[in-house]
């Protein structure tokens, strides 16, 4: 009888040798004359265990990881496909402890299902949403969306609901659903993992979005950097729409060309029309006039992605989940220095100190964790003091925060903050769009500003001038890309004088 | 450098153009695909893609132009992408690329002394979750370091 083994195929499985330990498993089981048969699965977001290897067994699906290829024959000798003891054996996987004790509502069937079979997603209950939806009038859905409380997952927070409302109820001949799967946060993946990983499930979320608020043709922008998503997602909608789960929508994918900005809502768009990506003045807002001119919903994939589970298990059970406002699960994304690098979905309220030292482990570096920076390339540095507030999109912001998209970089006490402050800056001025000065010209500024800090000269004015130019940048930026560089700067120059040779360091820690 | 297409090239540009004209919002698949085959948008090409989708010159050069992945000329060999977003910085970026530098002897943007690779930056590969991480032609590669970047070149070498 055939024994099913699973090795992700998840570009960062991938990125550490997924491949070759497939390859290697199909050779060794050839040599041995085993029956073996191989599902290339999603990832189940435990990255510092990839390659993550799992056997399907009596017991359920067992684990191993991290594996290389060079670990192949002794997991054959061990008897791994009968779950045999081995030093990288790791039990069941869903009694893994970090996978255990999230709450995975969109990421359900991450790492479980092989992300191209239409059998297996219609197993794990795919579909549900989308069947349901077919039941209701156009109204009925946008209702429930409302009601789940669900709020864009893009970094604004506005609410779902709302956004598919004003393009139901605006006249068009043509109205479009546009997926943002730019993803150009440092930081963050689980747009990556949705599209590679379950990409029926978005498909399935656009195609809801369509039935509920008229659109006939959905677009999936995401980056050039991102080539195994694309691919995934262009022959999942080749296979979506041949099984007929279309219905008549439309679907594309399209490729950007790396640009940060073009994750903005309106620049998407003009990239999406063939031009620069460069942001446009709101009003109007794309629910009225958006690509084309026409009325569009602009949602991150997350966002859509979280709609068919809604539609399937109700407005009430997604909205029982998260605190305050903030309704629902986040995948919280962890990176940078921590021992335990992967995806968590939470209901909102997860403190950052249970992340990083209950999942996260700690800092990979075994240093103390010094600084976080939530939210992306835009979000502010946390201190330590700040680790227990929880994640709420409203508590964060009464701190001066972001949750963003979820991405949690963590960094240990070798990190300078004057030197990633540079970086705010730098990046900013890389990736601006160029239409307002205050961004395109106060960026660069401000590299030469906090230089200018570090090497002390005129230390103290210095400092006054950047604090003016943040205070510029907010004010007069157009979009977040200049209005929040300040952010990560100031959080930095606030929480780590001393890292700017503002405070005498203390003599006890020389 | 002035690049002059050939029959050979013009003649794909046009099957390309004839293809994709008329889809809303061509213009990015079209160059997509011309610098998937080619290698880079030959300026030559400007024209013909401007006339085609109904353009002047300066606004799909203004295009090309405007984003990081558009190259217009070719670039050298293969093109080694180090990631230098927040991720990856905590956990080693800077020396990696300080390390890709000196073994390429070249800077961020430029050919490496054989001419085998062109050394660009990359803001986020999506691998954060494995940092550093890099993109080798079109190979992800993550958990990277100065030693496994050196094994990495030394088995391109190989023939
Ligand atoms: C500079 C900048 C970059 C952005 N990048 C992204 C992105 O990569 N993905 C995303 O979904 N939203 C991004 N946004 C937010 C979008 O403008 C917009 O709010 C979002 O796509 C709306 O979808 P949602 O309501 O589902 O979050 C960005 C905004 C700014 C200002
Ligand atoms: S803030 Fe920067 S990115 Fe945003 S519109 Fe102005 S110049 Fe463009
Ligand atoms: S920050 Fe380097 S891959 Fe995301």
């Amino acid at each position: 009888m055939s024994v099913t083994v699973y090795v992700p195929r998840d570009s960062a499985a991938l990125a550490v040798g997924a491949d070759r330990v497939a390859r290697r498993i199909a050779d060794e089981a050839a040599r041995r004359g085993l029956d073996v048969h191989i599902v290339r699965n999603g990832s189940r977001g435990l990255f510092w265990l990839e390659p993550l290897v799992e056997v399907r067994t009596e017991r359920g699906r067992i684990a191993y990881g991290p594996v290389t290829p060079d670990d192949v024959p002794s997991l054959f000798d061990a008897g791994f496909l009968s779950g045999g003891a081995h030093t990288l054996h790791l039990g069941p996987t869903e009694e893994i402890e970090y996978l255990k004790n999230q709450e995975r509502l969109t990421f359900a069937r991450m790492g479980i299902t092989d992300p191209l079979s239409l059998d297996d997603y219609r197993a794990h209950d795919g579909f549900g949403g989308l069947r349901h939806a077919l039941t209701l009038k156009p109204e009925e859905i946008v209702q429930q969306v409302l009601d789940s409380g669900l709020r864009g997952r893009g970094g604004a927070a506005f609410p779902a609901g709302i956004k598919w409302k004003t393009v139901l109820e605006a006249q068009a001949a043509q109205k479009y659903i546009v997926c943002n799967a730019d993803e150009g946060d440092s930081g963050t993946y689980s747009d990556r993992m949705v599209m590679e990983g379950d990409p029926f499930m978005l498909i399935e979320g656009m195609v809801i979005a369509g039935l509920a608020t008229g659109a006939t043709q959905g677009y999936i922008y995401t980056r050039s950097e991102y080539p195994h998503a694309i691919a995934t997602m262009n022959e999942a909608i080749r296979l979506a729409e041949a099984a007929g789960h279309l219905g008549g929508f439309k679907l594309e994918v399209r490729k950007g060309a790396g640009s940060y900005v073009c994750g903005e809502e309106t620049a998407l768009l003009e990239s999406l029309e063939g031009k620069r990506g460069i942001v446009r003045a709101k009003p109007p807002v794309p629910a009225l006039a958006g690509l084309f001119g026409q009325p569009t919903v602009v949602n991150n994939v997350i966002t859509l992605a979280s709609v068919p589970i809604i539609l399937a298990r109700g407005a009430a059970f997604y909205k029982d989940y998260g605190m305050g406002r903030s309704r629902g699960t986040l995948p919280l994304q962890l990176a940078g220095n921590i021992k335990h690098a992967g995806l968590v979905e939470k209901a909102f309220g997860v403190t950052l100190r249970e992340l990083l030292y209950t999942y996260g482990g700690g800092s990979a570096s075994g240093r103390p964790i010094k600084a976080v920076q939530v939210g992306g390339p835009l979000g502010t540095y946390l201190p330590e003091s700040q680790w227990d507030v929880p994640l709420d999109y409203e508590a964060y912001a009464a701190i001066g925060g972001v949750l963003g998209h979820g991405g949690i970089v963590v960094h240990d006490d070798t990190a300078d903050l004057s030197r990633l402050a540079r970086y705010a800056m730098e990046f900013c001025a890389i990736e601006s769009c160029g239409k307002c000065t205050p961004c395109r010209i106060g960026s660069t500024r401000g590299v030469e500003v906090i230089d200018k800090i570090s090497q002390n000269q005129n230390r103290t004015q210095q400092v006054q001038l950047l604090r003016d130019l943040c205070d510029t940048m907010v004010h007069g930026s157009l979009c977040a890309m200049g209005g929040m560089t300040p952010y990560p700067v100031l959080s930095a120059l606030n929480h780590f004088p001393q890292d700017f040779g503002l405070v005498n360091p203390d003599p006890q820690a020389a | 450098m002035t690049t002059v297409s050939t029959a050979e090239t013009l003649a794909l540009v046009d099957e390309v153009l004839t293809r994709r004209a008329a889809e809303p919002g061509a213009l990015l698949p079209i160059l997509h695909e011309l610098q998937d085959a080619l290698g880079f948008i030959p300026a030559d090409v400007v024209p013909r893609i401007a006339e085609a989708l109904n353009l002047s010159r300066a606004e799909v050069h203004g295009v090309i132009t405007y984003y990081h992945h558009f190259r217009s000329q070719p670039a050298a060999g293969r093109v080694l992408q180090i990631c230098r977003a927040e991720s990856c910085k905590a956990m080693g970026a800077d020396d990696l690329i300080a390390h890709a530098e000196h073994k390429l002897g070249c800077a961020m943007h430029g050919h490496s002394i054989d001419g085998a690779y062109t050394l660009e930056p990359v803001y986020c590969l999506g691998l954060c979750a494995s940092s550093p991480a890099l993109m080798l032609g079109d190979e992800l590669h993550g958990r990277m370091t100065p030693q496994r970047l050196d094994a990495l070149l030394a088995q391109e070498a190989q023939p």
